[in-house]
């Protein structure tokens, strides 16, 4: 039917990135979803970023991903999580109007060049002598293609559970996807099962919000992409509300009735999304549960009910949820369900997200073991990017723990392996302190531009920015105040005053001074700032000392890293190793001895004989 | 006959493992009054317990070894019980042994036998000294680990208030929205002070710990002719150093290995810090300063019968915070120094009236560096000691990375800085005790914290 350079199976957060990407590096690239409806479909909570996820969504644009512009787009209220601590843990959380970022969504795909999209079921892959060559639909169509992108997230083989109900399904009430599950798991692909849940949606006609705590969003907005300068404003509030003794007696009374605890879910579910009666079973001293409700979107009435995931009978979910205040007459549109579907160890991938065992054929998102749009979305953007450098023949971007988040996401699962839905979490980051959302742009856009996937526009833009903050950085500390032009400044601020003249930027490093405040005393010279910028540079000035003392340790953690590793070695033939070690890099094959190191049942003493082992080599290389 | 001897057969520390040796006719009677266990043979090494004879309360877990005469090394009838190295393991033992038939050895007395015994010529005797001496780390290995058994279980302990710690740091950033109880600076300057004093106690045992196995350095110190060297002859038994009426004999430091009560100490003469033209003396006197700079505790010789010096009262302005005995030398002469006017000036000291010529004071001494060495906080502290340098090493990296983090929390610094230096406090203590980093602080979190959508 068609010949492509690559071809993306599944339309969800990684695939719509994959496929931007692909298309944007000049690759003729194909999208399928079983269904158009869903393309960038939120199936679970209605929002986008968030603790860990933010920093995953400015580095998705920065490297010239689409989740950060299109949550500009469709947002609607936006908070910076953590404002109370450290510029390297803000995080940025915006809710969505789930149907609008769908839209905008398929709209970009609609209008990317080289971008075709089909709704349809993939069913097979065509491999030939362990590569991959094409696919094949339900229709019997094949096509054919340098690359395919498996991002299929719960649609494999998807069950879902309500109470004692089970039946296939994919999220949402789709069809599941159960041929290609099978075909998979018939070219040797050893496939798991995972689990995961959302809770119900009601209607916000028959809730009391007199009951509950408004959640506003916040005054200033700061938007997720370095494209953006102004986005739009809060058009909603959220509610917080807590659960109860009753509702907890409720749920216990009815533990029997769970899917959950009685036992038809093989799947393992991630332990930071709990359904209710986990949290009430595992938690049974803490006597309430807090609930956010959450608009899905500005053209419809239904929340969603965060914090609520349920696989008890409906009846026992409207028995519940009405215990609850403000939910006393909720009227639900759609019951809390959990899903379980197959998916890859991802110890079968190498870092570029490529299958071990055929060539050209990556995976990424939730199939890979994850959950989270966000950590879908970056995954989805790095097979993308990789499938594309493959078949071009060119080297693949692995990005390293101390450069991005992604590239402890991807690291973590490749390396570690997962045994539950993975979620990115800021201290999954050795590197905190540098791995910030305020530099991403610093961190990524210009890799991203190297290889033709970031835009002439934003390379500039995010040169500009830099240029900007160093020259204001420079400014700052070559200006020099007086005790008498700063004091009074100083103390209506609440600190001490000078001695002597010390520079501008001595005066930033105070925690009680902003840039903002500092013009006050400052002079014409001052240019005008954006806000990436005056983040940029605010964390720049106060935080040296800390952030040159991690540049130390990424220093010392890079040696590791660049110690590479030959991806067909036997190291069976090395010495000393232990039998566990052994069998585990022959497993992984890392890719380098830092990525060795952090191999769970590789001792600290296997990597000693491993570097002894290159050292003999080294030398006999040399003879 | 001979009687039956015992003794501690290894230098006090030296590794961990400790031995008592009984040699003679009694010595298998005596053990089977002590110990329980399975049954005793001939040059098998057997595994079981030391009890008290009245109240058969466990004393400790000990491998027992019985060698019959004559292949022995007295060629004697011979037990080695093996226990746990602790002064206090060791001393009850041997006290049991005593009670139960045995009569101390002198030194060097089961090489005495063995040479009279005919198994030894007199350069082999010398090199068993030697053997003795030498730090034997195979051997000993196995009771490290004993020892240290405790030693890393106080660094589980410290690691898992490390936990609490991390946990709420990472949850208080990660889960900003959960209803979870905040982490304020106090909470966490209060959990950061504890691990720093729990750091700060095993520290302090390393002092302890090293002075067991490298010996504890003590420095003679004082103006020439008070009896410096005099009091090192006494503390040694021997005549080594020469002894004359005429200031300034001892030209050179003197370094002397010697047990005292079972404690190794490292013995250095001073030229004493007069002050002189002669180079070769000049020479001495500066190696003086050196070697009281590092000791770990300094004696100064004061003579009694003579009115302070110039060259005293220097002494005595640099001993003021050091860790010092003040012995009072020649009481036998007309004394002219006031003790009490000493005691207000170096109230950190202690003080001791000796007579070296009549053999009087000797023993206090010996006493006074006994008990430092085990004074009380020390004592309780014995099961739990740093006695490797690594170890030590790293707990004083681990102590640093925690007092930054702690003056970081006085000043209300952002959670993730501090959380850098915690965390790498818990990577070190976990170095230590071989436990690499992994994902348990993240699996705390979700053990300890009810979290999610």
């Amino acid at each position: 039917m068609g010949e492509y350079d690559i071809i993306v199976v599944g339309a969800g957060h990684a695939g719509c990135e994959a496929a931007l990407a692909c298309a944007r590096m000049g690759k003729r690239t194909l999208l399928f979803s079983m269904n158009l409806e869903a393309i960038a479909m939120m199936p679970c909570n209605p929002s986008i970023g968030g603790t860990g996820k933010g920093h995953l969504v400015r580095e998705i644009d920065a490297l010239g991903g689409e989740m950060g512009k299109n949550i500009d787009k469709t947002f609607i209220q936006s908070k910076m999580l953590n404002t109370a601590k450290g510029p390297a843990v803000h995080s940025l959380r915006a809710q969505a109007d789930k149907n609008h970022y769908h839209l905008e969504m398929k709209k970009t795909i609609e209008h990317t060049d080289n971008l075709d999209m089909r709704q349809g079921e993939i069913v097979d892959l065509i491999v030939e002598n362990q590569k991959v060559v094409g696919v094949k639909t339900r229709t019997h169509t094949f096509y054919k293609a340098k690359a395919v992108i498996l991002a299929t997230g719960t649609f494999l083989r998807g069950k879902i559970f309500i109470g004692d109900s089970v039946f296939a399904s994919g999220p949402n009430g789709l069809a599941p996807s159960n041929a290609l599950a099978d075909n998979l798991r018939a070219h040797g692909m050893k496939l798991r099962r995972f689990k995961t849940g959302t809770p119900a949606r009601c209607l916000a006609q028959s809730l009391d919000y007199s009951k509950m705590e408004e959640q506003r969003g916040d005054e200033h907005i700061v938007p997720f992409s370095f494209m953006n300068d102004e986005v739009g404003t809060n058009q909603v509030s959220c509610w917080l509300t807590y659960t109860n003794e009753e509702t907890h007696k409720v749920i216990r009374a009815n533990f029997h009735r769970s899917a959950l605890f009685g036992g038809q879910i093989e799947g393992i579910g991630p332990r930071y999304c709990p359904s209710i009666e986990d949290k009430v079973n595992r938690f049974a001293d803490k006597e309430r549960h807090q609930l956010f409700i959450e608009p899905e979107g500005l053209d419809t009435d239904e929340m969603y009910i965060q914090g609520m995931s349920s696989s008890l009978p409906e009846d026992v979910q409207l028995a519940f949820y009405r215990t609850i205040a403000g939910l006393e007459n909720i009227r639900i549109v759609r019951p809390a369900y959990a899903i379980e579907y197959d998916c890859i160890d991802p110890l079968d991938l190498k870092l570029n997200l490529e299958y071990r065992y055929i060539e050209n054929l990556f995976c990424a998102g939730q199939f890979n073991g994850s959950s989270g749009y966000e950590e879908a979305a970056a995954q989805g953007l790095m097979a993308g990017i990789n499938a594309a450098l493959k078949i071009s023949g060119k080297n693949p971007l692995v990005l390293g723990r101390n450069e991005a988040y992604i590239g402890v996401l991807i690291d973590d699962l490749v390396t570690k392996g997962t045994n539950e839905p993975y979620r990115i979490m800021t201290s999954r980051a050795e590197y905190r302190l540098v791995l910030r959302q305020d530099n991403a742009d610093q961190r990524l856009t210009e890799i991203s531009y190297s290889i033709g996937l970031a835009t002439k526009e934003r390379f500039d833009r995010y040169l500009k920015k830099k240029e900007a903050v160093a020259q204001e950085v420079k400014r700052l500390t070559e200006k020099m105040v007086s005790p008498k032009e700063s004091n009074d400044f100083l103390i209506a601020h609440g600190t001490s005053p000078l001695q002597n003249k010390v520079s501008m930027a001595e005066l930033l490093r105070r925690p009680q001074i902003t840039y903002e405040a500092l013009k006050e005393i400052d002079d014409d010279s001052r240019p005008i700032l954006s806000y990436h910028e005056v983040t940029q540079l605010e964390v720049q000035i106060k935080y040296e000392g800390y952030i040159g003392k991690q540049m130390q340790q990424i220093e010392r953690f890079k040696k590791l890293e660049d110690k590479k590793l030959k991806q067909d070695f036997d190291y069976g033939q090395i010495e000393g190793l232990r039998i566990e070690a052994i069998q585990k890099l022959n497993q992984i094959k890392p890719a380098s001895v830092g990525q060795a190191s952090r191999i769970s049942g590789v001792s600290p003493a296997d990597i000693n004989v491993l570097l002894v082992h290159l050292e003999k080599q080294r030398r006999g290389g040399n003879r | 006959m001979e009687d039956t001897i015992a003794a501690i057969a290894t230098a006090l520390g030296e590794g961990g493992i400790g031995i008592v040796r009984i040699s003679g006719e009694e010595s298998l009677p005596i053990l089977k009054k002590i110990f329980i266990g399975k049954e005793i043979k001939n040059r098998v090494l057997t595994y079981g317990h030391i009890k008290e004879t009245d109240t058969n309360q466990m004393i400790d877990e000990v491998m027992v070894v019985y060698m019959e005469k004559p292949h022995s090394y007295t060629t004697e009838d011979v037990v080695e019980i093996q226990c746990h190295g602790s002064i206090v393991s060791l001393r009850k033992i041997l006290s049991l042994v005593l009670q139960s038939g045995a009569r101390l050895a002198e030194p060097g007395e089961f090489t005495k036998r063995a040479f009279l015994g005919g198994r030894l010529d007199l350069s082999q005797a010398e090199a068993v000294i030697d053997l003795i001496r030498a730090k034997s780390d195979k051997t000993f290995d196995v009771a490290l680990n004993q020892l240290e058994g405790k030693f890393s279980l106080e660094i589980k302990e410290i690691r898992s208030l490390l936990v609490d710690i991390l946990v709420d740091i990472t949850v208080n950033i990660d889960y900003p929205d959960e209803d979870i109880e905040e982490m304020t600076y106090e909470k966490l300057e209060k959990g950061l002070v504890q691990v720093k004093e729990r750091i700060d106690r095993l520290l302090s045992t390393a002092d302890t710990g090293r002075i067991l196995k490298e010996g504890l350095s003590v420095a003679i110190i004082g103006k020439p002719n008070v009896g410096k060297s005099s009091l090192m002859n006494c503390l040694l038994r021997e005549t080594r150093a020469i002894v004359t009426e005429i200031p300034g004999t001892t030209r050179d430091t003197i370094e002397e290995m010697v047990s005292i009560r079972n404690i190794p100490v490292k013995l250095v003469d001073t030229a004493g810090i007069r002050k002189t033209e002669d180079i070769i003396e000049k020479i001495g006197i500066e190696k003086s300063k050196d070697s009281f700079n590092k000791a770990d505790l300094v004696i100064f010789v004061l003579d009694g019968s003579r009115d302070l010096e110039e060259e005293d009262e220097e002494i005595l302005s640099v001993l003021m915070d050091k860790e010092a005995i003040v012995v009072i030398n020649k009481s036998d002469l007309k004394q002219q120094i006031s003790v009490e006017d000493l005691k207000k000036r170096l109230p950190k000291a202690k003080f001791i009236i000796s007579s070296m010529k009549e053999g009087i004071g000797i023993s206090e001494i010996e006493d006074d560096i006994e008990q430092r060495v085990f004074s009380g906080q020390v004592k309780q502290a014995s099961s739990v000691m740093v006695t490797n340098v690594r170890h030590k090493h790293l707990l004083e990296q681990a102590e640093s990375s925690v007092s930054d983090g702690l003056s970081m929390t006085k000043i209300h610094e952002p959670l993730e800085f501090i959380e850098i230096d915690i965390n790498r406090c818990y990577e070190i203590l976990g170095e230590i005790i071989g436990e690499t980093a992994s994902d348990d602080i993240i699996n705390e979190v979700f053990a300890r914290f009810c979290l999610g959508k």
